[in-house]
């Protein structure tokens, strides 16, 4: 402990009000975690992991930027990882998910901005962030004006890349979004002094593949008449996703996987089989962002999905394998990102069939959508998803909150409600 | 063998007991800050055989005294359903929030909407208004009956709308057709609400807001379809909760 208290310092972080965040972080994790009944074994390894976020895992960024190492953090699934990788960087997701620094966020920022942006302006302004200021280099995009225009503002901070993520699916907005990618692979070496060769390239496009199929396979578990693994777990290890070491979360994952197979075999579970099953969709959740997930299980109804950024819109597609040259591969890799449906994208079309053949796929008995509070993309298109899943006959309930617990008893109204509605 | 049903709102405890299918109680009580005992001493001469609580109090309830519990989504619909079979929409307006429930024609809950975190438009608005009028909520109804429909308040805010209504009152706007504004706003407030359901006539409007006429008349005209309102329109949810508990 003593070591990482010399090391917050060196990051300058606010000692106190990080004790303070720590402390009520694991407080939340320990009530909301702890209380799950029946967990795989194999969830130790990210409860550990979780347990060290500020501490083991920002020792490990401290010694490989010690090697000369580059730290790269990035707020969004349109950043391509391979790339980072194959610079000799390490990627971290810097997303928050909890109410910090508010107040000091909205001195640069409008109140009604969406909580997800506040909250990384204010873990930077509040100085409560050892991955940010590990960075160096902040990787934005132009994903919502909110994000876009916050990125020029952060840049004052610390150096901003900004990708240009084009806002329709043509053929003049891939080769826009390609050379989006050729522009950051350039900067990464720039900034690493590591030249991007085909050879290196071509083993980062395997390791993060690998971490898809990895997160692919969970995600088919879950699938299974009884769930082998509780919807907050699987959200857990979604979120770790974004700031462990690659590797060794894809084998922690594949660990995991094959004792969810077993427990499939011995009909083992978290849940009976006539659990209401819920499919959330939306906007992603960043750690510690559990507050939706933690009422809708403690209704003793399960997740089965996450349609979201933390979840099957980081995983579901793979980059070709198999490419000669960089060239190739960052075409590849262009191909691979610009399938992504965020509802950035103008029409979506893909994500509400999306949406219906996981439902389908995971047999949910419903959706719950869930927009952060002031997030324009997702909350506009939520109408658009109840039309659709309308058409097909699956119950959903439109949800939009923020990072606050002051709606906690509201919002477990609607969702008890909405299980009473659906339950068999 | 007598059944209670408990509906623990943010302002009121109401309850209804049921013997042999017939109501044989029906109480309320104010909300006060240790509902637990309230309810504790409310059941203590009844002796029910079996409560089911509803209201934003039922997980208290439940944990402290091992009561089965519904949302009152349900137990709205269940209690409407057994006064007035026809009814295929809800209307509940309560204390701090306002549900639109639509039925199918066999009385069970086919979709809802509830207001967001703000209580705007609930019996809390309505509190905070008539304070601002200087009259109580019954004498707020009673003025808005005989107001004219010249004035509008357009601010969702409560904050904001009790700055209206000083203006109103300080342009020399006559009570009466400030009260009947601030019943128009409630019920331009619901009707969107309602707008977001398919809704099918005809309508019920229940809670404890249900007991202005002011109101209902409002609606009536905003929605263009029937407005059934129960007798004692606060207890539906309590009656729908023993009505749920009798069936199990």
């Amino acid at each position: 402990m003593q070591t990482y208290e010399e090391m917050w310092r060196n990051l300058g972080l606010n000692l106190d009000a990080h004790e303070g965040l720590l402390k009520a972080l694991s407080g939340f994790y320990s009530s909301i975690y702890a209380s799950q009944k029946n967990r795989p074994n194999a969830m130790k390894y990210f409860d550990f992991v979780i347990s060290e976020v500020h501490g083991l895992r920002i020792k490990e960024l401290q010694e490989a930027k010690a090697q000369g190492k580059k730290v790269i953090g990035t707020f969004c699934v349109f950043v391509p990882e391979e790339l980072i990788l194959a610079a000799d960087g390490v990627c971290i997701g810097l997303c928050a998910g909890a109410e910090a620094g508010f107040e000091l966020a909205e001195q640069y920022l409008p109140k009604n901005t969406c909580g997800l942006i506040k909250s990384f302006f204010g873990f930077k302004l509040a100085r409560l962030c050892p991955y940010a200021n590990s960075c160096d280099l902040v990787v934005g995009e132009t994903t919502c004006d909110g994000k876009k225009k916050a990125y020029e503002l952060f840049n004052e901070f610390q150096p901003v890349h900004v990708m240009e993520v084009p806002q329709t699916k043509s053929e003049n907005a891939k080769s826009l979004f390609h050379s989006e990618v050729m522009r950051f692979k350039e900067r990464l070496e720039a900034l690493t002094g590591t030249k991007i060769t085909a050879e290196r390239l071509q083993k980062t496009i395997q390791i993060v593949n690998n971490k898809r199929r990895a997160l692919n396979r969970l995600n088919e578990l879950r699938a299974a008449p009884i769930p082998p693994i509780s919807g907050l777990d699987s959200l857990l290890i979604n979120q770790i996703a974004f700031y462990d070491d690659p590797v060794r979360f894809t084998n922690a994952v594949n660990e995991l996987c094959d004792e969810l197979e077993e427990r499939i075999k011995n009909n083992v579970g978290v849940a009976r089989g006539d659990t209401v099953r819920i499919l959330m969709s939306g906007c992603p959740m960043a750690i510690p962002n559990w507050k939706i997930p933690a009422i809708v299980e403690g209704t003793e109804a399960v997740i089965v999905g996450e349609e979201s950024c933390v979840g099957v819109r980081n995983t579901r597609n793979t980059v070709a394998e198999g490419c000669k040259d960089v060239n190739e591969m960052l075409k590849a890799i262009t191909e691979r990102y610009f399938q992504i449906d965020c509802a950035t994208f103008t029409p979506n079309t893909e994500r509400l069939n999306h949406i219906v053949e996981m439902a389908e796929t995971l047999k949910a008995n419903g959706v719950i959508h869930y927009a952060i509070q002031f997030c324009q993309p997702y909350t506009i298109e939520s109408k658009r998803v109840e039309d659709m899943l309308a058409s097909k006959g699956i119950p959903l309930l439109r949800l939009e909150t923020d990072y606050s617990m002051q709606d906690v008893e509201a919002l477990k109204t609607r969702i008890e409600a909405f299980k009473e509605l659906i339950s068999p | 063998m007598k059944i209670a049903g408990l509906d623990v709102g943010s302002r009121a405890i109401k309850l209804v007991v049921l013997q042999k299918g017939e109501c044989i109680l029906k109480k309320e009580v104010a909300t006060g800050f240790d509902y637990v005992q309230e309810v504790q001493t409310l059941l203590e001469e009844i002796q029910p055989h079996k409560t089911l609580v509803t209201g934003y109090g039922r997980h208290l309830l439940a944990q402290h005294m091992g009561f089965e519990h519904v949302t009152e989504i349900k137990a709205h619909a269940k209690g409407v359903h057994s006064l007035f079979a026809e009814v295929r929409t809800i209307l509940d307006i309560g204390g701090q929030d306002t549900k639109a429930i639509s039925l199918n024609p066999n009385g069970r809950v086919h979709s809802f909407v509830m207001n967001d975190r703000c209580a705007a438009g609930t019996g809390r608005f309505l509190e905070a208004m008539a304070t601002s009028l200087g009259c109580s909520i019954v004498e707020l109804n009673a003025l808005a009956l005989q107001g004219s429909n010249d004035f509008s308040i357009n601010s969702t805010c409560t904050v904001f709308a009790e700055t209206e209504v000083i203006s109103l009152k300080a342009q020399g706007a006559n009570p009466a057709d400030v009260a009947r504004a601030i019943f128009k706003s409630i019920a331009q407030r619901a009707a969107s609400l309602l707008n977001r359901l398919s809704i099918n006539p005809p309508l019920c409007f229940c809670g404890g807001v249900a007991r202005n006429k002011a109101l209902v008349q409002e609606l009536k005209a905003m929605l263009h379809m029937p407005v059934l309102v129960p007798e004692q329109p606060e207890f539906t949810g309590a009656l729908g909760a023993a009505l749920l508990a009798s069936m199990t």
